[in-house]
């Protein structure tokens, strides 16, 4: 007999009716709660004021007195932590369980580098106060810059860029740079595999670039003689994700970076999957220009429901020279120097220009830093082999229920790629991830990348045990089985979530963005 | 390793079912030439909590934290106290630990979040929309001169001397590669802002015109002439609010016809972190919404009819449109959005009120004591919380010295305007709730000595 690891009774008897609505609309634990415009009041404040010590004096503010209500409406303390707190509990998170959020990286975050982040002597400095009141913020920029340099092989790292996305323009800015230096301007192409993140195509074409598809073979990898066919004067870079979106890693990036170099372009790598190589493969050892690198991916800053993320950009020889402002440097005395606009014309003088206000997500730096210090050189490799490990287990456990258009071409990276292939006439990727919810996991990210058809992308992390492993496993298997026997309570899932299916179409047709009283809208009627 | 669940025998185990004799097989197709045969070049082994924290700790030691010492610096990032219940929130694991909301079911507490932040921010800004967070202030302001372009199908933006000049260059770096002309110039030490001029310039070539509100003097002008001078010549009015808690006391650029308005919300529930993360705010007129970057948050209803709020409008993002995205803007600024939502909620529109007019009478108060100083003229006319100083000598070494002397004074414009002589000696002070009567004394006093 199997023991039953969950502690409930297996068949606990019930009586009454479960469906039964009740009074509150709440579901014991499972609790609504209504907007704050339409439980708060403007008169109400959660917070207490200082009698303020200054005279009443006249006021400095012109005309421009504001006279007109604004509508915030505010809350008690406690009325306000039991919003936040019952909002939360409609949440899924890493901390409740697996997370398999292909291409996203979601591993835990340990608590330390939120308790360092918050030390005053980095949470409570100013972006613009004296330098030498700040070294030790600069040396956190400069040591994590150091780190970053030496795990990626690369030449300089260009720290400023808030999120992937910004990194990746950051990138593709530098390479514009540097081809106009060279006075290349007229390069427009950038080549993009289809199965890349939309974030490369629409970064390219911000900076003003020409988007072209780069064929894959039939094993889910850059064709390299169609790759080389399509190169010439015109190629400005290409963008290649590697390891590559379909979770398995460009045997041949080394020969792609020489014939992209052989023609005058350069080679932009995106850095969103570097967790399943960091510390076994440096980028910079294949030819790799310039690469972000996801802090709020392989080093842990937490995703936060939506960002911040941060995205330093490793940068080869060729491009560092023209890397955004600003930027540190250390002097042989230990003294850390900020190269801004002022002192950049004199050591820096072809710098693209800032990117952005200040000096870069420092609140992600250090807790990234403490991250790779925590690891270290021999725990960072063992992320990647974790990670690659528990995505094969993955691959291998459940290659007989489900499609792996790629699985027998030999052992994926860190997320494990299957297919609608198979499934019940009328079921979908969408009805699978749905019913996961029901089973209690945020689902893998679906219908991504576009080359594989009803894509399910799943990305476990080093931070789940086998037993975690086993459980999802058991649970895909299961859900993967009524999908292939077209089991239709699969297309109304979820059924236990805090909502049902939500209806997308009715959001965009008719977009309400913001809350308006329905008694003033109904009063205006 | 303590993060690191699977034990040896879990991993052989695992091996054994993949049919993979080593770890290495799984590697097998990293080619040779590719595989780092050492640890990386002088990176130590695994450390504890403990080793890592005092690491840290040293850092964090060398700095002089804002609430050490009497403290005047704002010009973009301004000290504010929030509430610890803020931070407790935040930290919350479900919020904490949770990624975009793309699985609408399970997210609904981020969502409902964004829904209603976007409604602050929107009344706050007095738009009709805002979305659902920029990165910061200054990548907020170059996103709003691109949208002005795709709306006007013009490509010349006038920005204001009052700009911040890192939005500035922000957005001069962004042109060098969209061709955008960007006009821009350096403030002059006048006691009000450029607004005469900016009318001038208008014409019909101009998408937009940018305009900070207070400005990076802290100089404040009515926008209502401007947005109709924009408005004459089809282009838009795009207004900045650097230090949000002053729409708690000034009327809104929304109210005075801006167009787009966008800010940085640090100010409210986010503290200076050095800079960064940051929330960048965006609103604007409910017929520009379809041109909008960023992530929206909508209203709908879920298959019982109950109500709930799903991402919307997606069809402008690069995940669907890829190259024909209107932003690449992936990944936001989400749980500094949660912050400076709470943080508001708390605040209230009583509090909100309350907390400008006590940092603005903490700010006439300095200001008048200032300018008492011997070698010190106020500059501003009108102002919030933060106000120029023209001083008597060139205020970057004055600043220096006031750090030796433990005030950290303000910014000089030196350090915004390297090259602009006529800006040395100015000063910008910024004065919040945090800021007491004997900090605005001794840094007098102090100043006073350094002057002499």
């Amino acid at each position: 007999m199997s023991i039953n690891q969950s502690g409930w009774r297996p068949e606990a008897p019930q009586t009454g009716n479960a469906d039964a609505p009740t009074f509150t609309g709440n579901r014991a634990l499972m609790l609504e709660e209504p907007l704050i415009f339409e439980i708060g009041s403007t008169e109400t404040t959660g917070v207490d004021f200082d009698d303020s010590g200054a005279p009443a004096q006249g006021h400095k503010l012109g005309n421009l007195v504001r006279t007109a209500p604004i509508g915030l409406p505010g809350l008690s303390e406690p009325e306000a932590v039991r919003h936040y707190t019952r909002l939360s509990r409609q949440n899924y998170a890493i901390d409740l369980g697996l997370f398999p959020l292909g291409s996203c990286t979601m591993k835990h975050n340990p608590r330390l580098n939120e308790k360092v982040a918050r030390l005053p002597g980095f949470a409570d400095i100013h972006p613009l106060a004296p330098v030498d009141t700040v070294q030790g913020a600069l040396g956190v920029i400069n040591e994590l810059a150091f780190w970053l340099i030496g795990l990626t092989g690369m030449y300089g790292v260009a720290m400023s860029p808030k999120a992937g996305a910004h990194g990746e323009l950051c990138g593709i800015l530098c390479i514009k740079a540097a081809l106009e230096k060279r006075g290349e301007g007229h390069r427009k192409v950038v080549l993009v595999p289809e199965s890349a993140h939309g974030t490369n195509p629409a970064t390219a074409a911000f900076a003003g670039f020409t988007v072209e598809d780069i064929p894959a073979t039939a094993e889910g990898r850059v064709d390299l003689a169609a790759l080389k066919a399509r190169l010439g004067q015109d190629v400005a870079a290409v963008m290649i994700t590697n390891p590559n979106t379909c979770g398995l890693f460009e045997r041949d990036m080394k020969a792609i970076s020489d014939a992209v170099h052989a023609v005058g372009g350069y080679v932009y790598c995106d850095g969103a999957n570097f967790n399943a190589i960091v510390g076994r493969v440096r980028p910079g050892d294949l030819g790799v220009d310039a690469m972000h690198i996801n802090l709020h991916k392989t080093f842990s800053t937490p995703h936060g429901g939506g960002g911040p993320g941060s995205g330093p950009v490793v940068l080869s020889e060729a491009l560092a020279p023209f890397g955004p402002l600003p930027f540190t440097a250390r002097y042989e005395d230990g003294h850390i120097r900020l190269i801004e606009e002022e002192t950049a014309g004199e050591d820096h003088p072809d710098s693209f220009g800032r990117m952005t206000a200040f000096h870069g997500q420092m609140g992600m730096f250090t807790r990234a830093l403490a991250y790779i210090l925590s690891h270290g050189a021999d725990g960072l490799k063992q992320v990647a082999e974790d990670a690659v490990l528990n995505a094969n287990y993955m691959l291998r456990s459940l290659d007989d229920v489900l499609d792996a258009p790629f699985g027998p071409s030999g052992p994926c990276m860190h997320e494990a790629l299957f297919s609608d292939e198979g499934f019940a006439e009328g079921f979908t990727t969408l009805d699978v991830a749905k019913a996961l919810i029901d089973e209690g996991y945020h689902p893998m990210t679906m219908y991504f990348p576009l080359v594989v058809h009803g894509a399910m992308l799943v990305e476990p992390t080093e931070t789940e045990s086998k037993a975690a492993l086993d459980q999802f496993i058991g649970a895909l298997r299961s859900v993967a089985a009524r999908a292939k026997t077209g089991d239709e309570s699969l297309k109304t899932a979820p059924h236990f979530a805090p909502r049902r299916r939500l209806d997308e179409t009715l959001a965009a047709r008719k977009p309400v963005l913001v809350w308006s009283d329905p008694a003033l809208a109904q009063a205006a009627e | 390793m303590r993060y690191l669940p699977l034990t040896p025998d879990d991993r052989r185990a695992m091996l054994a079912t993949i049919g993979a004799a080593s770890i290495d097989d799984l590697f097998v197709d990293v080619p040779e030439h590719a595989r780092l045969s050492g640890p990386i070049d002088g990176l130590p082994n695994h450390a504890s909590e403990l080793a890592v924290e005092r690491h840290m700790a040293a850092l964090a030691r060398q700095n002089v934290a804002a609430g050490d010492v009497p403290f005047f610096l704002g010009a973009g990032a301004y000290r504010h106290h929030v509430p610890a219940s803020v931070d407790h929130l935040i930290q919350r694991g479900e919020f904490l630990t949770a990624y975009t909301p793309y699985q609408p079911e399970i997210a609904q507490g981020t969502l409902q979040m964004l829904f209603e932040f976007q409604t602050q921010v929107a009344r706050l800004l007095g738009t009709d929309v805002a979305n659902a967070s920029m990165y910061d202030g200054s990548t907020a302001c170059w996103e709003a001169i691109v949208m002005a372009r795709r709306i006007t199908r013009r490509g010349k933006a006038i920005l204001s001397s009052g700009l911040h000049p890192h939005y500035v260059s922000v957005a001069r770096t962004m042109a060098t590669f969209t061709g955008d002309a960007i006009e821009a110039t350096a403030p002059c030490l006048d006691a009000g802002p450029d607004t005469a001029s900016l009318i001038d310039r208008i014409d019909d070539d101009t998408s937009c015109v940018v305009v900070q509100y207070p400005d990076i003097l802290g100089r404040i002008g009515d926008l209502s002439d401007l947005a109709a001078a924009c408005h004459a010549k089809k282009a838009l009015l795009i207004a900045v609010v650097t230090e949000p808690v002053a729409l708690g006391a000034l009327k809104s650029p929304g109210e005075m016809d801006a167009d787009i308005v966008v800010g940085e919300g640090q100010s409210i529930g986010v503290g200076l972190q050095f800079g960064g993360p940051y929330v960048g705010l965006f609103g604007c007129k409910q017929k520009y919404v379809r041109q909008m970057p960023g992530r929206l948050c909508g209203e709908t209803v879920d298959a019982d009819g109950k109500r709930g709020f799903v991402l919307t409008l997606s069809t402008r993002e690069q995940h669907i449109r890829r190259e024909k995205a209107t932003s690449n803007i992936c990944t936001n600024s989400g749980l500094c959005a949660l912050a400076f939502s709470i943080h508001m909620t708390l605040l209230g529109e009583a509090g909100l009120r309350d907390l400008a007019a006590i940092n603005h009478a903490g700010a006439v108060a300095a200001a008048e004591r200032l300018a008492r100083v011997p070698g010190v003229t106020l500059v501003n006319d009108a102002f919030f919380n933060e106000f120029t100083l023209e001083l008597s000598k060139e205020a970057r070494p004055v600043v220096r010295a006031l750090a030796d002397r433990g005030v950290l004074a303000g910014v000089s414009l030196g350090r915004l305007y390297p090259n602009e002589e006529s800006l040395a000696n100015g000063l910008v002070v910024a004065v919040t709730e945090t800021t007491t009567a004997e900090d605005v004394e001794t840094f007098a006093t102090e100043l006073e000595e350094v002057l002499a």
